[in-house]
């Protein structure tokens, strides 16, 4: 196993998080694809910290967690308040700046 | 974890796709171990797999979604498009990454590369800056999901 077969990994981990942001319309699968988006990231970032045998990689890997529970908290919690308001999950049926 | 990964964006029922992305986290804890990254697999597997799951599968509840919900109409324009994007990507970065020679740099294997011991050094010394702005992030974090979730401000 070398660095490039897990950055490779990574890759297609960040792939399929992108493929689940763009296609899906479930506002849960795409906050859930983000957060393997950011997995994807931590990979590479542990793959390149073992690269370079430095252990800053892994600090950072340790504040991109930190960011996704965050952001996860935040984003819940909008998804909660627009169920409120819409009585939907459905991200083509949230319009209203457009009225 | 790719095929976990695959099987939960494509699930029309989101506990399942959720319950199928902690497996996913659970592998990427699996490849973190084999990178001799002890600390951060579990963490991973703990804030991860632990908390930011349930917090969805909690979520996911509490929206109580009927049948007539979860239909959304997801027409195949969409997934054509997603599939050449992904595969353009992939193979944008699988050429990269055999241009600059990266198939053959081998893995370190040192044994206790990423202990807590090793990784608290750094943290508490070169980023500890860093280290504060996060925890009033995290503030911030929680004092905004409560606020967000109010139902009326008084």
């Amino acid at each position: 196993m070398s660095v490039g077969h897990l950055i490779t990994l990574s890759g297609m981990l960040f792939t399929i998080g992108m493929v689940g942001v763009l296609s899906r319309r479930n506002i849960l699968i795409v906050l859930l694809s983000v957060e393997l988006m950011l997995n994807a990231a931590a990979v590479a970032f542990v793959t390149f910290s073992n690269f370079t045998k430095n252990l800053d990689g892994q600090v950072m890997v340790f504040f991109v967690i930190t960011v996704a529970a965050a952001e996860v908290a935040v984003g819940l919690a909008m998804v909660i308040a627009l169920f409120r308001l819409r009585v939907t999950v459905d991200t083509d049926q949230v319009d209203l700046l457009k009225e | 974890m790719v095929f976990s990964a695959l099987v939960a964006i494509t699930r029309r029922n989101a506990v399942a796709a959720a319950l199928w992305a902690a497996v996913s986290f659970i592998a990427i804890a699996g490849i973190f171990v084999l990178l001799r990254a002890y600390f951060l697999a579990v963490v991973e597997v703990l804030v991860y797999a632990g908390a930011i799951m349930v917090l969805f599968l909690f979520v996911i509840m509490l929206l109580n979604l009927r049948e007539e919900d979860l239909k959304v109409v997801e027409g195949p324009r969409l997934h054509v498009m997603g599939a050449i994007l992904a595969a353009g990507f992939l193979g944008g970065l699988v050429w990269t990454c055999r241009r600059a020679g990266l198939f053959e740099v081998p893995l370190v294997t040192a044994k206790t590369a990423g202990e807590t011991g090793n990784l608290a050094g750094p943290l508490f010394q070169d980023y500890v800056l860093p280290f504060e702005i996060a925890s009033f992030l995290l503030l911030a974090a929680i004092v905004g999901a409560v606020l967000i979730t109010k139902r009326r401000l008084t």
